[in-house]
């Protein structure tokens, strides 16, 4: 009874209280972040009991579980190596984690990125220690928001070292794109859809090699110039989180006295968390 | 020429151990002049040589092993075994029986499709499967008990200094427990609650490898379980 005229006074005031139309020199995006800002990061390693190595990473809202088995015997042998492992991504996305459902079916997007992410992880594996053996990464995603690649890029990499592969450096991924003909980094949904253009990145911080470009859209030569510098620098901004990942499993160098409880792990945690979020 | 971390700090793939000219030892890699890390594990720094303790390994075979595995599947003449190795292990009735072979031999009388076995690694190298035999003391089909998975790299600690850790255990619980070097610990004791005691401890074992003053440690933490089951 009450509600409608409490109604109709918002809407008759609304002219007057409506918030100021944001300045044009403080550009914010439309989830509020600045420019080069990640979205909140978190990824956990040796999740899967089952699994050799395993991580989870909530990438903004993604939401992604990455396995990894072996080495381990190939089959169909036929497709071995007799020089090398043979590394095999399975990228799939669960039918609730979009909206609308999707097929379970692997579609051609799925094979498309579990192509990219295999020639985005290989270089950083030493395949050749393990001839005639597969190297399997399976990659479900839970939840999608833009960027599954980037983000499944750096579940794997997490995982693959947990499961104790010999690797050259982890990789990290990030996407950089461009809205509003601004560049932005680590792209979620809104922005992979609406931008003008968007342009994933994988990298291997230590080393200094970029393992995976990707671009749609379109760019000016200059602009994907700094694109890629950003990328970069975003994906050292992962790779650090990647590194506490790890690193917090075995509770952060050595607890001498009372290595049972772990929590010396977490205060060094938490203002990783503000920071970014 | 410097170290740049300090001996036994945790150190990730890609990790810079070592700038300049050094001997590379277990999982590291040198590239111009650098020595990297290749696994998530401990740094040890000599003189001569940077090597990293590996946290996580799979199993690789080595030659005098002993191992526990399960048979997966048998062919005319052999078991295939799986260790957990990268590829299946066999054995040919030879490694198995210790008579002379007769053409009417029944080999699922010796051992059948889903016999755990305790086996040593007779024959390896990267180009050929595993080869085993159970000829030997303490080798053969195994009857009771049950097994725990570990990290292969972290045998080494759950048996000790001369087999020390492991023996305590033994002492303390009154279980007999055998450990296969591919990261498979069998144990078969008195009663649940001495084996659930083993189990506790390898699980303690496995998570605080990388600290030292282990075995004294779990020595008080056995006898704590001993009070409270009491």
């Amino acid at each position: 009874m009450s509600k409608k005229p409490i109604a109709k006074k918002t809407t008759a005031r609304k002219p007057a209280g409506r918030p100021r139309k944001p300045k044009v020199d403080s550009w914010k995006r439309a989830d509020g972040r600045a420019f080069d800002e990640l979205r909140t990061l978190k990824i956990e390693s040796g999740v899967l009991p089952n699994a050799d190595g395993s991580a989870y990473i909530e990438m903004g809202r993604n939401k992604i579980l990455a396995g990894v088995f072996g080495p381990r015997e190939m089959h169909p042998k036929h497709n071995a190596k007799p020089n090398e492992a043979v590394l095999r991504c399975r990228y799939h996305m669960a039918p609730f984690s979009v909206d609308p459902r999707r097929s379970p079916a692997p579609s051609r997007r799925d094979q498309e990125i579990s192509m990219v992410m295999r020639s985005a992880l290989e270089p950083a594996v030493f395949l050749e220690r393990y001839p005639r053996a597969s190297i399997d990464v399976y990659i479900e995603v839970l939840e999608a928001d833009g960027g599954t690649r980037c983000a499944s890029i750096n579940a794997a990499a997490v995982a693959l070292v947990d499961a104790g592969i010999p690797m050259r450096d982890l990789v990290a991924a990030c996407a950089v794109g461009k809205i509003e003909d601004k560049l932005i980094l680590d792209l979620g949904d809104y922005e992979d859809k609406k931008g003008q253009s968007d342009m994933p990145v994988a990298y291997m911080p230590k080393l200094g090699k970029v393992t995976l470009l990707q671009m749609d859209g379109e760019m000016t030569p200059e602009e994907a110039e700094s694109a890629l510098n950003l990328a970069i620098e975003g994906c050292k901004k992962v790779y650090e989180v990647q590194r506490e990942a790890l690193k917090k499993k075995y509770g952060i160098d050595q607890p001498q006295d009372k290595p049972q409880d772990l929590p010396p792990a977490e205060p060094e945690e938490e203002p990783k968390k503000e920071e970014e979020s | 020429m410097s170290a740049n971390f300090q001996d036994r700090d945790l150190v990730l793939p890609g990790d810079v151990l070592f700038d300049g000219r050094i001997r590379t030892g277990e999982n590291t890699y040198r590239s111009q002049e650098k020595v990297y890390a290749t696994r998530l594990g401990l740094v040890n720094y000599s003189p001569d040589n940077v090597s990293v303790t590996a946290l996580s390994t799979g199993y690789v075979p080595l030659v005098g092993d002993v191992v526990i595995g399960e048979v997966v599947d048998m062919d005319l003449g052999e078991w295939r075994i799986d260790i957990g190795a990268q590829d299946q292990a066999v054995m040919g009735i030879p490694d198995a029986v210790d008579r002379p072979f007769r053409t009417d031999y029944v080999m699922t009388r010796v051992l059948d499709i889903g016999d755990t076995l305790i086996a040593k690694i007779v024959d390896f190298d990267r180009r050929r499967t595993p080869v085993l035999s159970i000829l030997g003391p303490g080798l053969g089909k195994v009857y009771d008990g049950f097994i725990v998975h570990i990290t292969p790299s972290k045998i080494p600690r759950l048996i000790g200094k001369k087999g020390s850790m492991i023996n305590m255990i033994i002492k303390e619980t009154g279980c007999r427990v055998a450990i296969g070097q591919n990261g498979r610990v069998l144990i078969s004791g008195p009663n649940r609650e001495r084996e659930a005691m083993v189990v506790k401890v390898i699980n303690k074992i496995e998570l605080e490898a990388h600290t030292s003053g282990l075995t004294n440690r779990t020595q008080e933490f056995l006898r704590k379980l001993k009070e409270i089951s009491k």
